[in-house]
């Protein structure tokens, strides 16, 4: 793969593109980082010399999946994730392009580390790695980042991360200032004070257990808030994993109201509710907490009429030492780059969502969101690809994970269907060895 | 809550980490037994060799006289060595984590865990990872088993029974390990629960395990057989759940005249330490024909004992 107008044939595949709707039997040909082309008869005189094949032999190939929340700990917590272990981890869970969250020490929030994350990503060659900047200084809330040259650098979008932006002073200001660069603000859905001091969704689970919940109304109050300031600053704004049906339908009115407003979820939202809490099970402990099952299933109605745009893995990897504590103390989060495909399949199998549907919920629509020209199936669209087995039964195994972490809630769940291929700018980077 | 299946047929728990999934049955067990100890303890000589050569542990990570030299006094008239542990003392402090300190104290091959914990669930997760059995000495606002059980014996000793019985809690149920235990025992008895407290100190859905909420003594108190006033931590007093404690006193604080509204057989139990003039109001506390406080920390050391008597008896090969 050295040669960098190496081309390449994949011959016998269900072609899938869910932008375009395609849904074909055909062949695609790769040419260096591009799709030269592709189509139901595209080799019927045969594969000319010099190119190699890849009989896919009836399997899918679609466009590499696109996350759009990870987070990692290089620089400042390498011990749980670093570019190299998640760019492995994103490959092998079909992933060709991450998008990285700010949360880091220190915070993204200037020049340099946005050059920092760049020069790891090349050395490491692997995944596509797109980073959001901070949307305020060290993500402290107050004065907003320097969002022209942030934008100059590479930044896809502004964020606090896993933090809202709490002060309405200072998110009206972003709103209204990353309009000059056409910029999404990603917002961390909830108020603070109300869920400080909490750990899981309130309620019945929380009050048995005798932990401090946090209450819906800490999302739906901010998404509230927040799409009156949006339509007082204008811009465009973006929530990150809702997990409330009234967040969705807030969100739904104020789309239909023609706001520029979007928003993801993540797999543990609308695969998990807080029963899964069961006895304390720190690897359930996420933040927005997990909710109960009429939540679970408005998450899903969501994504099926497309109020929720998008799906992000949400990946946050924790060490041994941040979850084998008690449930109060253990960190926030879920590792999620391995099993982001799997469980968006897991819509489709049930019957929630077509698959062209779900895929471009991983796919065409984060890459719009974040302006970024990826997600499709197109003759001089980056070759980035994935080849799936849409139906092979397997069960998580969460050992056998590239990332670092391994908190996963998912362990042993029984899922259908599993890339077989990765391939980014022509290249294979993974390949499936069962 | 209680741990893995154990082989002794009438109690088949390996440890007592919470009274959430107990039978009726069970908990008759526990108090039928301690019934017998209290008559031990009303000896002059108490001891006995029951758990000679055992040894039980009392790890507490927050502090708590009373429970702790309940404990202890209950491990060691039934003969065992007891050590007692906390947190200031130990390597918890120098950065061993809670799994760590459960993983070494295992080595030590203990027959019983005392464990305390600030946090909901600590005690779970240790037991998770020790061979011996562990008991639930309260952990953060989850549970506060042998609280519930001594409660219970009081109210069985006093009253007959606790079949039909009202029982009003009152206070901060939101903090409260003691109101979880309670309600759940309460409830496998076959009395009627009435939580009683201002709407910030009840926690939310509360009324799912099976209780009546009430925000007023006059009605939470009406024809109640047994008023259990709960302790309110003060730091929690001042602008963040009630304004005061002049106003939290003047309508919740247990006084003769919120009192005459229940039964006129009605008893008052407070788990200790009391807030006087805050929660309840001297008098009421020290009047020995209502009040149970006293009898409730005396029997308490002889439901620990049944419960270490009961939760050691696999091992000692001992069966009922």
């Amino acid at each position: 793969m050295s040669n960098a107008n190496a081309r390449v044939a994949y011959r016998n595949a269900r072609l899938l593109d869910p932008a375009s709707g395609l849904d074909q039997r055909g062949d695609l040909l790769t040419e260096g980082a591009k799709i030269a082309d592709f189509g139901p008869s595209l080799f019927a005189d045969g594969v000319p010399e010099g190119i190699e094949v890849v009989d896919l032999q009836g399997q899918c190939l679609a466009p590499g999946l696109v996350d759009m929340r990870v987070l990692i700990g290089e620089p400042g917590e390498e011990e749980k994730d670093t570019i190299k272990s998640a760019s492995r981890a994103a490959v092998a869970g079909g992933i060709t392009a991450v998008v990285l969250l700010p949360n880091t020490d220190p915070v993204t929030d200037e020049v340099a580390s946005l050059e920092f994350i760049a020069r790891r990503a090349r050395e490491v060659r692997l995944v596509k790695v797109f980073a959001y900047a901070a949307a305020t200084r060290g993500t402290e809330g107050n004065e907003i980042t320097e969002m022209g040259l942030l934008s100059r650098a590479g930044a896809v979008a502004f964020t606090d991360g896993t933090k809202a932006i709490a002060s309405a002073k200072a998110m009206r200001r972003a709103l209204s200032y990353a309009r000059t660069f056409d910029k999404l603000i990603v917002q961390h859905p909830e108020e603070p004070s109300l869920a400080s001091g909490g750990m899981m969704n309130s309620g019945e689970r929380a009050t048995r257990l005798g932990l401090v919940g946090i209450p819906r109304e800490a999302e739906i109050i901010m998404i509230e808030r927040d799409l009156r300031l949006l339509e007082l600053s204008g811009g465009r704004l973006h929530f990150a994993h809702v997990t409330t049906g009234e967040s969705v339908d807030l969100i739904r009115r104020a789309k239909a109201r023609g706001l520029k407003v979007t928003c993801d979820t993540a797999p543990h939202y609308f695969a998990l509710t807080e029963t899964d809490v069961g006895d304390y099970r720190t690897f359930a402990k996420v933040s927005p907490p997990l909710r109960g099952e009429m939540d679970r299933r408005a998450i899903v109605e969501g994504l099926a009429d497309g109020t929720i745009d998008a799906i992000a893995s949400d990946h946050t990897p924790q060490d041994q030492d941040q979850k084998r504590l008690p449930f109060a103390q253990a960190a926030c989060g879920v590792i999620g780059l391995e099993t982001l495909f799997p469980l968006t399949l897991e819509l489709v199998h049930k019957g929630a969502m077509p698959l062209l549907k779900a895929l471009a919920c991983v796919t065409v629509k984060p890459a719009e969101l974040l302006g970024l020209p990826l997600g499709r199936i197109a003759k001089g669209a980056p070759a980035d690809l994935i080849a799936f087995d849409l139906d092979v039964p397997w069960k998580v195994d969460v050992a056998a994970f590239k990332s670092k972490s391994k908190n996963s809630p998912f362990e042993d769940r029984p899922v259908q269907g599993r890339p077989l291929r990765t391939v980014v700018d022509g290249r294979t980077v993974w390949q499936f060895e069962g | 809550m209680t741990g893995s299946p154990h082989s002794t047929t009438v109690f088949p728990h390996r440890h007592l980490l919470g009274i959430e999934g107990l039978t009726a049955g069970e908990i008759t067990t526990i108090l039928d037994l301690a019934d017998g100890y209290v008559e031990q303890n009303r000896q002059p000589s108490k001891k006995s060799s029951l758990l000679d050569g055992r040894t039980i542990v009392n790890l507490f990570f927050e502090n708590s006289t009373r429970t702790r030299t309940s404990f202890e006094l209950a491990g060691k008239r039934l003969g065992a060595d007891v050590i007692n542990m906390s947190s200031d003392g130990s390597s918890v402090k120098k950065g061993e984590t809670l799994i760590d300190t459960a993983m070494t104290l295992n080595a030590m091959h203990l027959d019983a865990l005392v464990v305390r914990h600030a946090d909901s669930g600590a005690v779970k997760l240790l037991a998770d990872k020790v061979n011996c059995s562990v008991i639930n000495a309260g952990d953060g606002h989850h549970e506060h088993p042998t609280q519930g059980l001594l409660d219970a014996l009081a109210i069985r000793r006093r009253l007959g029974s606790l079949d039909g019985l009202i029982v009003a809690i009152c206070g901060d149920i939101l903090h409260s390990r003691v109101a979880r235990s309670n309600i759940h025992l309460l409830n496998a008895m076959g009395a009627r629960v009435r939580c009683v407290a201002p709407p910030t100190l009840i926690p939310s859905q509360i009324d799912r395990l099976g209780v009546e909420i009430h925000h007023s003594m006059a009605t939470g108190l009406k024809d109640a057989d047994v008023v259990m006033m709960l302790r309110l931590q003060t730091e929690r007093m001042s602008g963040q759940y009630v304004p005061s404690t002049r106003e939290y006193f003047y309508f919740y604080g247990l006084d003769y005249e919120k009192l005459a509204v229940a039964k006129p057989h009605a008893v008052v139990m407070h788990p200790g330490p009391m807030n006087r003039g805050v929660e309840i109001d001297s008098e009421v506390a020290d009047d020995l024909k209502r009040s149970m406080i006293l009898d409730q920390v005396e029997l308490g050391v002889a439901v620990r004992m049944a419960v270490l008597d009961l939760l050691t008896r696999d091992r000692r090969g001992t069966d009922v």
